[in-house]
């Protein structure tokens, strides 16, 4: 059994499919049909739900897809849905003062239109109201709902809504008693679902995750399941066991000593990207334009690695970073260096009883550069048709320790060997990076898909070469306005 | 045909004319509003889905149900064979195929329908299915549109329309120019999928819920297919998460293969297509291929211009002809040509077929003259905004290719306020300095026009009906023909009749759409919903307070002149009167206080053999003003000020109004942007989901994003003297293309016309980049 709070409600569950999304659940099995479903692949937001978190004592709130959550991982969590935001036992029209401020501002600025989007956009916006007491700016506005698709109305009403919900008087949170309430209640004790010969597992602790996995070899695991849910919506998979990694305990640790950064690999996004910021703010741009705030607020570092896409934006940046990831299983640990991690396409050397227990990441050298630069169609919630990180020392005018790390470009996340090799010890000049830039050739035979050709994939990567050197070099503009960026 | 003359102005009361909230608005924020798959369903309603081939083409040798039928939870499982009436669902000719049965036309056809107990086992159990399949050496799969048109492969023959000589035009013309582009389609993405509902009623019958444009369209293919009179069929649509087109004809298949499937299981049956079928299974904006040909003089004045636009239909016609026939009417645009030729050819592809999509051609039309305008000016070395300026119609240059003269003048005045507005003059200047001193990054700008032609190019759908009752405590019930998709019709319409009976708009209550209510109805489409709906209901409210007005008279004494309807009451001489009170007291002396309301546009024909006459009965303006920035190492791209005027006419609502021009603006931005839809070599669509085909979010709205409405009344008596507004502003976004055109073209100091596609996607912005600097470099050897 598993137990969460549904809007204000305590709801004990059990006798579900361990692979039922959070979507699903409350579309066929409650009378909840505000959540709607647009692609059930987390790429349009209209299953926008928000998920209230007690950590260390502290309750956060943080808006997720619903169509991505599985229904076990909402144990001890609150799921507020569109319904939640208003006190209401009847299917009577509510007044506009009735409304909550974000569902008012939205109506007032004209914010829907075939309104199927609309739950969606207002459980993002209640996010931003619940974590900012006043307006936060456009900034903040669009990175909360750059995951939030509208075909309607070009979201210029949208956007005024966001700033015209802070005129209101405040509302208080009418849920916060029943969550309290929800949050002092004692854990259960081995929360799990179980469903006919299925299972969901939610170990709270490495050795009962490390005994599980040895286990059950044959078993999915899951933190966020921002990419495993797409083999049940899309793929239609069964599984016998799902394993959620998401409750244990030393996998949520961030450890910062002098030597370097220690990220637990069930970390949210959202987590530990202060913290790898506060360190490497050039990258801000790579975790900005990672997916949504829905993904980033569920997706973690160990699944990303785990899946080894060739396409995920973090394993460049921690193969030029020199990163290192520990795997843990009954028999022991071990930790890798990043670049020894990728096999070939969607294989690594996580052995069928190990998990990623954390990433270790250098602390950072004397002057050393770092260049972050993701290429896509469209420049939020994209996956990259290039993505390249470039990291080196630069001592008198000299590059050293060249580092790089590039995706889009093989079958896996990989550094540009040649490419490096050639500018290590190389003064930082035009020609030198003109010549370098040719190296790209040698390492890389690029594929053509449906996000870019293989001679785009080449000449941008070159051309991005060259804005590393405009960067360092000059004071020229060398990006354009854009508000994602 | 009846047509009431109603001046919005007469009393104090003003409900027209006003920014009411949409009618659903606080329903939607809420949650509570309830969409074809929201409403609780029977426990025991089945759960339809489609079985599909996984071959493009071929003649179908067998098809293996048994694995399908071997999965617990599945019902039943049809084939055409069970089809009992027509299988053949074309909407105006022949050739959409419900369930393949002899031969595959395209990746992914639907051959059968799995009926089962839960969505989940539906979806899963029809992957099972084996569909055996022998090429036809033959007939190969024809998937590349040159190959079509050598072939000469049309899906409806080509049709020419003509005005004056061209070939004498460009005997006269001191230059000529010659180029091509393509346009990629757009996939509707309407949030809400393809979707309906059927239930078996009591007489052996069916009722329907479906997410559809066009209710009357889906119950009488409901009906044929299944052997079923017209009135055994009702069709209900309350409101759509979205159309654009998608849901026109292409709603149908799967509102008819849930009634097929209810009437053989005789349980209520829903079909919901998961997002990826609904990519793969449901026709796009047409792709186009557009060559044009065009004589000049040094004013950039076009003297002759021969035109040829071809669209992708597809494998099939569905409304292929006309969507061809107006993309001819629009490449035009707003500009006269004095010779001019345009030839419009439908290829056929062994893709789904194509389908209406906002703009229905109009927009893969306008960006042939948008382009050539561009590239007259750059020859010329002039301003593309005075090239235009110089050629849009006018007094004496006032004749469309197809013959219908232009007789409202405004774009000129519209052009000129918003370059003033926008400090036009001083922003170029300003953008071509800024360029020079920028190497990597260019800026872009655009201002551009948009002439609309206002009316169904097929005659007979422009009619529209429509119901009012007034209740007998004053509340009034509101049916129409139209169909809610988010566009504000309902909210409009509410007005109007809100307008009429003097009342607030929330006493008029609205309702779904219905077959039985409103018969014969045509589909919300092609802008007219509230021209159309607007007036049905204007018509039917008229009637009924000509009634009410002749009690006053007969019973009150009233003298007609004096009597008023406002503010929720009627006054007259000797006093005033509640509109409940009125309504209460018409009832009781036995007055009909229920109408039908009907209207049929006025004006229009069109005689296609001669290729002459007037198909549109206005038009409708815009003009956009666009400045991007384009990184030339990357072809990234950003859009940084829009400044919109549009024409509506008097607007029924402002608010409603501009977020159709904001909405419509940036759904063209998409199409010519990020939207990039992409087959592969065996006709399987790979961009199918919305991880790889990219709508515009909500970082892309660009931070100066202005839109004014244009102070003009309808020259044409429409309703309250409005016009239609839901496509016109989608092709403003044609400014956003031709802005990062300019911005291309500033690194070879604008002298090279730029060869760019639509997509501008930054692969291709970069490749035409390339292009110009290697064209540049071999000018200058």
């Amino acid at each position: 059994m598993i137990r969460f709070l549904l809007n204000n409600r305590v709801v004990e569950l059990d006798g579900v499919a361990p692979t039922l999304s959070t979507l699903d659940w409350l579309r066929t099995k409650t009378d909840l049909a505000g959540t709607k479903e647009g692609c059930a692949s987390g790429d349009c937001g209209a299953c926008t739900v928000v998920i209230g978190e007690q950590q260390d004592g502290e309750l956060s709130y943080k808006s997720m897809n619903a169509c991505l959550l599985l229904v076990g991982q909402l144990n001890g969590k609150h799921l507020v849905t569109v319904e939640g935001l208003t006190v209401q036992n009847t299917t009577d029209a509510l007044s506009l003062e009735a409304l909550h401020p974000v569902q008012r501002a939205m109506v007032e600025c004209h914010g829907s239109q075939c309104g199927f989007c609309t739950p969606g956009f207002i459980m993002s916006m209640f996010t931003l109201y619940m974590n900012h007491v006043e307006y936060p700016g456009e900034h903040q506005v669009i990175e909360q709902l750059g995951g939030n698709l509208c075909r309607c109305t070009g979201y210029r009403p949208i956007l005024a809504a966001c700033e015209q919900m802070y005129q209101y008087p405040r509302a208080e949170n009418h849920l916060s008693a029943a969550a309290s309430d929800f949050f002092a209640l004692p854990a259960l004790p081995e929360a799990s679902l179980s469903h006919q010969q299925q299972q969901f597992y939610l170990p709270a602790d490495l050795a009962t995750l490390t005994a599980l996995r040895s286990a059950h070899p044959a078993a999915l695991l899951v933190t966020g399941g921002t990419d495993l849910s797409l083999a049940f919506t899309q793929q239609l998979q069964t599984a016998d066991a799902v394993i959620s990694l998401a409750d244990v305990a030393e996998l949520k640790q961030i450890d910062d000593d002098r030597q370097g950064l220690t990220i637990g690999a069930a970390l949210s996004y959202s987590q530990f990207m202060p913290s790898l910021l506060n360190y490497f703010p050039e990258a801000t741009e790579l975790f900005s334009r990672l997916g949504s705030m829905q993904v980033r607020n569920a997706g973690s570092l160990g699944g990303s690695l785990g899946n080894a896409s060739p396409i995920g934006d973090p394993a460049p940046l921690l193969l030029a970073l020199d990163a290192e990831i520990q795997l843990v299983s009954q028999r022991g640990e071990r930790w890798l260096a990043i670049a020894d991690f990728f096999l070939d396409y969607r294989k690594t050397q996580l052995a069928e009883d190990e998990v990623i227990a954390r990433i270790f990441i250098p602390a950072r050298k004397p002057n050393s550069k770092l260049a972050c630069y993701k290429i896509s169609k469209r420049m939020e919630d994209d996956i990259s048709a290039v993505c390249c990180v470039i990291h080196y020392q630069l001592i008198d005018g000299v590059m050293q320790n060249v580092k790089t790390g590039f995706g889009g470009m093989a079958a896996i996340p990989k550094a540009a060997n040649q490419l490096q090799d050639y500018l290590e010890g190389k003064a930082l000049t035009a020609a030198e990076i003109e010549h370098a830039a040719e190296r790209l050739t040698e390492d890389f035979q690029p594929m053509a898909d449906v996000r870019a050709s293989k001679d785009y994939r080449m000449q941008v990567s070159k051309n991005l070469l060259q804005r590393l050197w405009l960067e360092q070099s000059s004071q020229l503009i060398t990006r354009v306005d854009h508000a994602a960026l | 045909m009846r047509h009431f003359k109603m001046d919005a102005q007469s009393s104090g009361h003003k409900v027209v004319g006003k920014s009411l909230k949409h009618e659903s608005a606080i329903a939607q924020v809420t949650g509570q509003a309830q969409y074809v798959d929201d409403a609780l369903i029977a426990e025991q309603a089945l759960h339809a889905y489609p079985a599909v081939a996984n071959q493009t083409v071929g003649l179908i040798k067998s098809i293996d149900i048994d694995a399908v039928l071997a999965v617990e939870g599945v019902v039943t499982v049809l084939t055409a064979a069970d089809i009992p009436g027509k299988k053949d669902i074309g909407p105006v000719f022949p050739g959409d195929v419900l369930l393949a049965e002899d031969q595959l036309q395209y990746h992914h056809q639907p051959v059968a329908l799995v009926v089962a107990e839960s969505f989940d086992i539906a979806r899963k159990a029809a992957r099972l299915i084996k569909v055996e399949v022998e090429a036809d050496e033959t007939k190969p799969a024809l998937l590349d549109v040159e190959q079509a048109v050598a072939q000469q492969d049309w899906v409806r023959p080509p049709f020419t329309i003509k005005r004056g000589d061209v070939e004498q035009g460009f005997a006269q013309a001191p230059h000529r120019l010659r180029a091509s582009m393509t346009l990629g389609g757009q996939e509707h993405f309407y949030l809400e999928g393809q979707v309906a509902y059927a239930l078996p009623t009591d007489d052996g019958g069916v009722f329907v819920k479906s997410s559809t444009q066009h209710p009357s369209e889906v119950q009488h293919l409901v009906a044929e297919v299944l052997g079923l009179p017209f009135n055994a069929v009702t069709v209900e649509m309350r409101r759509m998460g979205g159309g654009f087109g998608g849901k026109e004809t292409q709603a149908a298949p799967w509102a008819v293969m849930a009634a097929l499937a209810c009437k053989k299981t005789a349980r209520p049956v829903k079909l919901r297509l998961a997002r990826a079928d609904d990519f793969k299974l449901t026709g796009k904006r047409h792709p186009f291929t557009n060559r044009y040909d065009v004589g000049f003089d040094d004013q950039g004045t076009i003297i002759a211009a021969d035109i040829n636009v071809t669209g992708h239909c597809g494998y099939s016609p569905d409304l292929s002809d006309a969507i061809v026939d107006r993309a001819m009417f629009h490449s035009d645009n707003a500009y006269f040509y004095e010779n001019v030729t345009i030839t419009g050819q439908r290829a056929r592809l062994n893709t789904v077929s194509h389908t209406a999509y906002r703009g229905f051609g109009g927009p893969q039309g306008v960006m042939v003259a948008e382009a050539l305008m561009d590239d007259v000016a750059r020859r010329l070395g002039k301003d593309p905004a005075d090239v235009r300026l110089h050629n849009l119609y006018r007094e004496g240059r006032d004749l469309t290719p197809y013959h219908q003269p232009v007789e409202q003048f405004v774009l000129a005045d519209m052009m000129n306020m918003l370059m003033t507005q926008a400090n036009y003059r001083q922003r170029r200047e300003a953008i071509t300095e800024f360029n020079k001193q920028s190497p990597i990054i260019k800026k872009g700008l655009s201002i551009t026009p948009v002439k609309f032609g206002i009316s169904f190019t097929v005659q007979h759908l422009n009619q529209a009906g429509a119901l009012v009752h007034v209740y007998t405590d004053g509340s009034i019930h509101l049916n129409h023909g139209g169909t809610e998709m988010g566009q504000g019709l309902n909210t409009k319409v509410q007005q109007i009749v809100a307008q009429v009976f003097g009342v607030s708009a929330d006493r008029v209550g609205v309702s779904a759409t219905r077959t039985d209510k409103v018969p014969n109805t045509s589909p919300t489409a092609a802008s007219s919903g509230t021209d159309l709906n607007g007036m049905a209901a204007l018509n039917a409210a008229m009637l009924i307070k000509n009634r009410m007005i002749d009690y006053m008279v007969e019973q009150l004494g009233a003298e007609k002149d004096s009597i008023e309807f406002g503010d929720n009451k009627v006054s007259y001489q000797d006093g005033e009167i509640s509109f409940k009170a009125l309504a209460q007291q018409a009832y009781m002396a036995r007055v009909s206080l229920s109408a039908n309301g009907y209207y049929a546009t006025p004006k229009i024909h069109f005689d296609r053999n001669e290729g002459k006459g007037r198909p549109f009965f206005y038009y409708s303006h815009g003009v956009a003003l666009a400045e991007v920035q384009v990184d030339t190492l990357t072809g990234e791209n950003s859009l940084t000020h829009v400044d919109i005027m549009h024409d509506v006419g008097n607007s029924i609502n402002p608010a409603i109004d501009i977020g159709q021009i904001e909405g419509a603006f940036i759904q063209g931005m998409g199409w010519l942007t990020t939207e990039d839809l992409q087959w592969n070599e065996r006709g399987e669509l790979a961009s199918n989901s919305p991880a790889t085909y990219k709508i515009p979010a909500i970082g892309d709205t660009p931070k100066h994003f202005k839109v004014n409405l244009y102070d003009s009344e309808n020259p044409e008596h429409t309703v309250f003297k409005s016009k239609a507004v839901g496509e016109p502003p989608f092709m403003l976004a044609s400014s956003v293309w031709c802005a990062l055109r300019d911005a291309v073209a500033s690194v070879a100091d604008y002298k090279i016309s730029p060869q760019m596609n639509a997509p501008a996607t930054p692969e291709e912005i970069l490749k035409a980049i390339t292009a110009v600097k290697q064209q540049a470099l071999n000018n200058a050897e």
